[in-house]
């Protein structure tokens, strides 16, 4: 049986409109055959969680340039969690300090990718890293 | 020999903007050119060459960094720093939740106040932003745009509360709604209104301030979110002609306004490309004003910018080759002719600057004003074949946008059919992907690459900032009037209604202490919340 389609939602939590790094990793991600629903800007997390939801997303990729990402990565997280979509993979980028890498990832964030990463990087990441929900063991 | 052509060791060899560049450049690939027509003396139409006769040896640009983080009170110690260290401007930046017109303590800006920029919810924090500095001496720039009319409300009642006249406040706001629906992207209400908005700031800068420059057209946020330097001249000088023409329906006659109107730039790193740029972009505006807007005032034809270097041009990996960066797009910047100009720094990959970082910043300006030598004479590369050659191909290749832009019925139009954004979403797709094919190299990134990078040190805010905020946001809404307030939000909702002139009854609701969010709200009220279609 052929597995279907890995559907990636991409979102820009928080009030920064530096959309860029954004789109250009969703039409990478899109280019490498994945399914990608982008949100637009200006996302609460629960409009994102909602969004990951409805689209029965695989995976959630969180870009954010306003500094906020302490407070709103994590908030994804768990509100994924509480939802029962706890096994959505989370994973983020944009102007986030080394330091703070590790405090996202013990909050649940798979991955950080920051400032110079190849778009070939994290798109391996996801063929390595994300499976289609319920197929998981 | 089978093949006598020179060797190179490049296929193509291109500008960062992907414009191929011939082999050489000669007498030929200037022929059209006419002195008097087409460059003029430094000082004379088109001004090609500069808008004034003596250009740095008459004064030096502006040294204006870019500075607010934390509280009111955080920022305005910056200032003061910035002042003593010989800065000659202020700039102010925003955080996100003012940016996009919510108090602090709005759920939305939960994590973000203060992050990026100063948070200001009413007219106390500016009068703590400004506590001390000479408003009549200083000019002040302050980076906002969907609430600027709020902003520089509270700027006026600030400084006339701390004793200074209206009369004689300098300073900018942005202002420049157009290019945040096509780049920056924080916004408020939906285009139209968002003009209308800017008609009555134009409306009340040309009655009440008139030191004040009330836009300020930027290119920088169109060029950072991946636009060629093509895109950056067109787009930006497309957004111009669009304000321009919104004065004129407001009933300024053009000269009355347009010699206030300023424009704020991109320096990347291709050193001729930029230079070139900001030569097209005087001459191809002098044309515009004088030749589509009639405007007869020398002044009018001017194009006055700001510049900022590159901040996507800086890589977070071995940061101190940023200073480099840095100063090959300064100098550019400066061979182009701005009047002022903000160095970045070269920690901001990774978060504000620290005060080291901005002084380096600082210092790489006054090494090239006194150091280099490049001061010493107006547009030292005026008559190079090469730069003539480039600076007629920017402007032939904007000129083409312009018209497209025409064609689809105006920027505003373009705008809401979404042609400017696409474009640039294209444009930085390309560069992407020539980065990852490594056609494009980035030293530092995709060449040159060090195994292990030394940390440097790095700004942190303290989140103890946002809890004060919105303790002093509480007990300024405790201490007021609160019917005052609310029938000063009535007039500003009755202005709109009415389409008499907002400006005014936004000075009075500031002045009641009404909050940035209360007013902002008014227009949400009104006008409904933009909403972008997702384009990828």
């Amino acid at each position: 049986m052929a597995e279907r389609r890995i559907r990636i939602v991409m979102a820009k939590p928080g009030l920064d409109g530096h959309d860029r790094g954004a789109k250009v990793v969703a039409r990478a991600l899109r280019d490498a055959g994945f399914e990608v629903i982008y949100t637009g800007l200006h996302q609460t997390p629960e409009m994102i969680v909602t969004a990951a939801i409805q689209e029965d997303a695989d995976a959630v990729g969180l870009s954010i340039l306003s500094g906020a990402h302490l407070t709103l990565f994590p908030r994804v997280v768990q509100l994924l969690r509480e939802r029962g979509a706890g096994d959505v993979v989370v994973f983020g980028g944009g102007i986030i300090p080394e330091e703070d890498v590790p405090v996202l990832k013990a909050a649940g964030v798979a991955e950080v990718f920051t400032p110079g990463t190849p778009l070939e990087t994290i798109v391996r990441w996801v063929r390595e890293h994300v499976r289609p929900r319920g197929v998981r063991a | 020999m089978s093949d006598d052509r020179p060797r190179e060791w490049k296929e193509r060899f291109t500008t960062i903007s992907d414009l191929e560049i011939a082999p050489r450049y000669g007498p030929e690939d200037v022929a059209d050119l006419d002195y008097a027509r087409d460059l003029g003396d430094p000082g004379q139409y088109p001004f090609t060459r500069g808008i004034h006769p003596t250009m740095y040896r008459g004064r030096l640009w502006t040294m204006r960094q870019f500075a607010g983080f934390g509280s009111a009170e955080d920022s305005n110690r910056r200032f003061h720093y910035l002042l003593q260290q010989g800065t000659t401007g202020l700039s102010v930046a925003f955080d996100m939740p003012t940016l996009m017109g919510y108090d602090s303590d709005h759920p939305r800006a939960a994590g973000e106040v203060g992050r990026e920029g100063v948070a200001v919810d009413t007219v106390e924090d500016m009068k703590i932003l400004l506590a001390g500095l000479p408003l009549d001496r200083v000019t002040t720039s302050m980076t906002i745009n969907a609430p600027a009319n709020v902003l520089l409300a509270m700027y006026v009642v600030a400084a006339e509360e701390a004793g200074f006249r209206r009369q004689d406040l300098g300073g900018t706001t942005q202002t420049d709604m157009l290019k945040e629906f096509i780049a920056q992207k924080e916004w408020i209400v939906p285009p139209r209104p968002s003009m209308r908005f800017i008609q009555d700031m134009l409306v009340f800068g040309t009655r009440e301030l008139p030191r004040w420059n009330v836009l300020s057209i930027s290119g920088y946020h169109i060029r950072e979110a991946g636009a060629t330097a093509v895109q950056e001249l067109a787009f930006t000088l497309a957004d111009g002609i669009a304000y321009v023409q919104a004065g004129i329906e407001a009933g300024l006659p053009v000269d009355a306004f347009a010699p206030r109107l300023s424009f704020f730039f991109d320096c990347h790193n291709d050193f001729f490309e930029e230079i070139a740029k900001f030569r097209a972009a005087r001459r191809m505006w002098a044309r515009i004003m004088r030749e589509r807007f009639g405007a007869q005032e020398m002044r009018s034809w001017w194009l006055r910018f700001h510049t900022q270097t590159a901040g996507v041009s800086l890589t977070a990996q071995q940061p101190l080759n940023n200073i480099v960066r840095v100063t090959i797009q300064a100098l550019a910047a400066v061979l182009g002719g701005t009047q002022s100009l903000h160095t970045n720094s070269m920690d901001e990959t990774y978060a504000l600057p620290t005060e080291e970082a901005v002084r380096v910043a600082l210092r790489t300006q006054q090494i090239i004003a006194h150091e280099s030598g490049v001061v010493n004479t107006p547009d030292p590369l005026g008559g190079a074949y090469f730069v003539e050659a480039l600076t007629s191909r920017l402007e032939a290749e904007a000129a083409r946008y312009i018209a497209k832009i025409d064609e689809l019925g105006g920027m505003v139009r373009a705008v809401e059919l979404g042609y400017p954004q696409r474009e640039i979403a294209e444009a930085s797709f390309r560069f992407q992907q020539a980065v990852e094919r490594k056609e494009k190299l980035i030293v530092g990134v995709n060449a040159f690459t060090v195994p292990e990078e030394t940390p440097i040190p790095i700004l942190r805010i303290d989140p103890a900032v946002e809890r004060t905020q919105i303790e002093r946001l509480r007990q300024v809404r405790a201490s007021r009037d609160p019917g005052a307030v609310r029938r000063a939000l009535d007039a500003v909702a009755r202005a709109i209604a009415e389409g008499e002139n907002t400006m005014y009854p936004i000075v009075e609701a500031v002045r009641a202490r009404a909050t940035l969010g209360e007013i902002c709200d008014v227009y949400r009220a009104a006008y409904g919340e933009y909403r972008e279609p997702a384009i990828i």
